[in-house]
């Protein structure tokens, strides 16, 4: 006999319904079948109208963030035998909702163009030389993929009214600071603008980042330091940043 | 009564925010015209983020013998010398320029030890000559751009805005109408000059290594105004695409792992390239690559899944996880498999589009006035195969290049008013599709992917084309019979109907350009003609002719001698 899964999709479009529900469907279960597969039947062969968002199918776009059993994941990532045969998909919570599991995430171009773009010092010689080693420091930021799913689970953002830009834009902010060659300190109006110190602190962001980027440890703690070493040690600040400016360069 | 819509006007439209889109945007806004930007994915998301081995471009400096002759010569041979030579010159000695100020925007490229941009092999490439970040290249090119394009003034971006069709008025494009997904809405632009950044149509097939995205919209687009659609028989295998578990069967496992020293087996593990190609063995081009991977696992020497092997864990886990991490992640996390440690099963998957809409190699217009195209929806650069990493340059050259050449056609030009009732015809034929009980475009969909996977394939034969064909005829049939019920708002149902238009398109397109070629050329293999032949040193171009798609041949244009110096003669 077929094997099947059941999947439970959160259904709503907001602007015509006041509520939601969650609507049941079977699936007939493949081997090594994502959570995007499943859902991307349903949408296919028995309810055209179910509206996701998707695009790669290879965990490299960001687009199809949801709420998987209540935990913030992409849906082309989560295989089905690691989350059972009785799954719910639901929209990412801290974000307005479009229809179905489809959310308005819009708020975030609107972030990062608040954040100063990369600024690159003018002494220069072309072609410029970096080391790789200090080229891998930013690295990590820069696998990114605007999933937005640290968004999703911060507290700040999803329970408070708050100035806090969120995990992903430190996380950008923090790509160009860490880029050698930068002339930009972003840790200021982070600090100042982007609500910075609203952040606790408490790791649920890195938890679920799928790309594995230390955001509270290498991109916020980094930041709030150097916020703090600007505001009450300008001069000290000034040198010590200097010095592993020049560090970087070949 | 009259359907709501929102209007705006720009000197340039440009459809799609892939690479090719947003360099084109930067060009025109460089040159202070208004310009807007529409994707029907998120910004951020289009299918240059999956690219992952790099950007090709003569630096020079890991093989300081490297030029761009050298590269221009690789082109054309490897196009198997049905390449526009125009386009691969100007690709050839810009690309590094492109590379530099990709840099400049803010790209962070992996270093040589004296701190340069390094550069790795690829197949087809006589130099090392791909920059590349780690294995996430295209990630890196869309982040920079789109931070470009976010902080320019004069640049509107719309997404999730469906391009539904083009305007044209006295044999001129003039704009498009619209469908903004999320919010059910139609738009009508009014633009100077329209630029189709729209990428390919790799979704045509089941098996494939592409975006969701990548319905070939633009092909169909173009299309319908007029313009000329040439060497779509030109469909790039790849050699390796994944093929368990069944989920991901397609998904590409990068070339970067042969560039890195992966080697290929067969069931009987035999390292089989050595036999296919003694000389350049896996780093060969990928039409070599991916027939010698297809005839393995045809004549019965496949693994378990249907693929064959492909071994980098001899180099140890160290240099695999620094060189290809999001491959390791990507076996681990999808199939389970450890690449450290074990070897991957492969498959050719389709791919890259090298035909596309005809352009002008300098200026990117295509054969109708006020309508422009760029990246992978523009043809005349990869002749019959595309080698890894120019196509990242492309997007890149030829953005910026098109994006100058409609903003020169733009300053001379006049907005035009767009009839009313063009608009309001157009909305109907969209709305015309919601309806709840007429055939789901999804299944056509399938029907139809299904049997260009089948019989469309890197090996073709003539009974098999007419039988993709008859069957493409047929969808086109009952494609009016095609609805989707539910509303405007982020309808996919609704989406997918129009989608198949273009999908229409583009297949008829492939498989009667592959029953016009009577010959093997790049990665047009023909069982029946199994030779390349001097008389078919010519561009295959399709058009729409009252209604019925018109077939044509051109000769390629030829190379001016002393270009020609750089190219080994072709060889019968
Ligand atoms: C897995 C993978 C790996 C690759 N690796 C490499 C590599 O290492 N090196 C290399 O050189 N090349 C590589 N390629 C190829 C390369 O990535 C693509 O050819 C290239 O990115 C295409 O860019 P583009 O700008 O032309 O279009 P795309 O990036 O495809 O963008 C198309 C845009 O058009 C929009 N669009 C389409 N239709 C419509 C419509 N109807 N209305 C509105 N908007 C529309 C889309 O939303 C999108 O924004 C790879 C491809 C794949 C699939
Ligand atoms: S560490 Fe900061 S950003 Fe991350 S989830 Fe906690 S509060 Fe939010
Ligand atoms: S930092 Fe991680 S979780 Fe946050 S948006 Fe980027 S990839 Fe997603
Ligand atoms: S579809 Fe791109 S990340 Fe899931």
């Amino acid at each position: 006999m077929e094997e099947k899964i059941i999947l439970n999709i959160y259904r709503q479009d907001p602007s015509i319904e006041q509520k939601g529900q969650l609507q049941k469907f079977e699936v007939p279960y493949v081997d090594g079948m994502v959570v995007l597969d499943a859902v991307r039947y349903v949408q296919e062969k028995l309810d055209t109208t179910l509206a996701i968002r998707w695009n790669c199918k290879a965990a490299k776009c960001g687009s199809c963030s949801a709420e998987i059993n209540g935990m913030p994941r992409l849906m082309c990532k989560t295989r089905v035998d690691t989350v059972g045969h009785n799954i719910t998909v639901t929209p990412m919570g801290a974000f307005p909702l479009i229809k179905d599991l489809v959310t308005d995430v819009g708020e975030n171009w609107e972030i990062l163009r608040k954040i100063p773009k990369f600024t690159p010092r003018e002494d220069m010689e072309s072609p410029w030389k970096m080391q790789q080693m200090d080229v891998e420091r930013s690295k990590e930021f820069r696998k990114c993929i605007e999933c937005f799913l640290c968004q999703d689970v911060c507290h700040v953002i999803r329970e408070h009214s708050t100035p806090y830009f969120g995990p992903r834009h430190v996380v950008k902010a923090a790509s160009m600071d860490m880029h050698p060659l930068d002339s930009e300190d972003r840790s200021r109006m982070l600090d100042q603008v982007g609500g910075l110190g609203f952040c606790n602190i408490t790791k649920c962001c890195q938890d679920v980042c799928p790309e594995h980027i230390h955001i509270t440890d290498n991109a916020i703690i980094q930041e709030k330091e150097r916020a703090v070493d600007n505001f009450y040690d300008p001069l000290a600040r000034l040198i010590k940043r200097k010095k592993t400016k020049e560090r970087s360069v070949a | 009564m009259a359907e709501q819509y929102l209007n705006t006007e720009s000197d340039i439209l440009i459809i799609g925010a892939g690479g090719a889109g947003m360099r084109a945007a930067l060009a025109a806004s460089d040159a202070g015209l208004k310009v807007t930007v529409v994707s029907k994915s998120l910004l951020g998301k289009a299918h240059t983020v999956m690219a992952e081995g790099g950007i090709a471009a003569s630096l020079g400096n890991v093989d300081p013998k490297d030029n761009w002759q050298a590269h221009f010569g690789d082109i054309i041979e490897e196009g198997v010398y049905i390449s526009n030579w125009r386009m691969a010159e100007i690709l050839a000695k810009e690309a590094p320029q492109r590379v530099y100020e990709l840099e400049r925007y803010g790209a962070l490229f992996d270093r040589t030890p004296d701190g340069r941009i390094l550069q790795r092999a690829f197949g087809g490439h006589s130099y090392r000559r791909l920059c590349h970040v780690g294995d996430r290249t295209g990630l890196e090119i869309i982040r920079t751009l789109e931070d470009q394009v976010i902080h320019r003034q004069n640049v509107k971006i719309i997404d999730e805005l469906y391009i539904t069709s083009l305007l044209k008025k006295d044999g001129k494009v003039i704009g498009a109408i619209g469908l903004k997904m999320d919010k059910g809405e139609f738009h009508c632009f009014k633009a100077k000059a329209v630029v189709l950044a729209t990428g390919g149509c790799g979704r045509v097939y089941k098996i494939t290594s592409n975006s969701w995205e990548s319905t070939g919209d633009g092909l169909g687009l173009a299309y319908r105004v007029g313009a000329k659609l040439q060497d779509m028989e030109m469909i790039q295998f790849h050699p390796t695409g994944m093929v368990y578990p069944p989920g991901v069967k397609g998904l590409l496992v990068t070339e970067g792992v042969r560039g890195e020293g992966g080697i290929l087996y067969n069931s009987k593990m035999e390292r089989f390239m050595e036999r296919y190609s003694p000389q350049k063995k896996e780093l060969d081009a990928r039409d070599v690559v991916a027939r010698a991977n297809y005839a393995e696992i045809q004549e019965g020497r496949g693994t378990e899944h249907g693929g064959v092997y492909l071994d980098i864990s001899y180099k140890g886990a160290d240099f695999v996880k620094q060189k290809l991490p999001s491959m390791y992640m990507q076996f681990m996390e999808f199939a389970g498999v450890d690449i450290t440690k074990e070897k991957m099963e492969v498959a050719p998957t389709t791919h890259y589009q090298m035909g596309g809409v005809r352009v002008d190699p300098d200026t990117g217009m295509t054969d109708v006035k006020g309508l422009f195209a760029a990246g992978e929806i523009a043809c005349g650069l990869h002749g019959a195969n595309r080698l890894g990493g120019n196509s990242l340059a492309d997007i890149l050259v030829f953005g910026k290049r098109t994006g100058e050449g409609a903003t020169d056609y733009a300053k001379t030009a006049e907005l035009v008013e767009v009839r009313e009732e063009d608009i309001q015809n157009e909305i109907s034929r969209v709305l015309s599709f919601l309806k709840p009980d007429g055939i789901n475009a999804y299944d056509l969909i399938d029907e139809l992917t299904s049997t260009m996977s089948d019989n469309v394939g890197i090996v073709r034969e003539p009974d098999r084309l007419n039988i993709a064909l008859a069957k493409i005829l047929e969808l086109k049939e009952k494609y009016p019979k095609v609805s989707a019920p539910g509303g405007r708002k982020y309808n996919h149902g609704l989406l997918a109907a129009m989608e198949l238009s273009n999908m229409l398109v583009a297949t008829e397109a492939i498989v009667r350009s592959a029953i016009m070629r009577p010959e093997s050329r790049g990665a047009h293999t023909r069982k029946d003609f199994p030779k390349k032949d001097r008389a078919w040193l010519k561009n295959i171009l399709c058009s729409d002719v009252g209604g019925e798609m018109k077939l044509d041949t051109e000769p390629v244009p030829t190379i001016p001698a002393e270009l020609m110096e750089l190219v080994k003669q072709e060889v019968y």
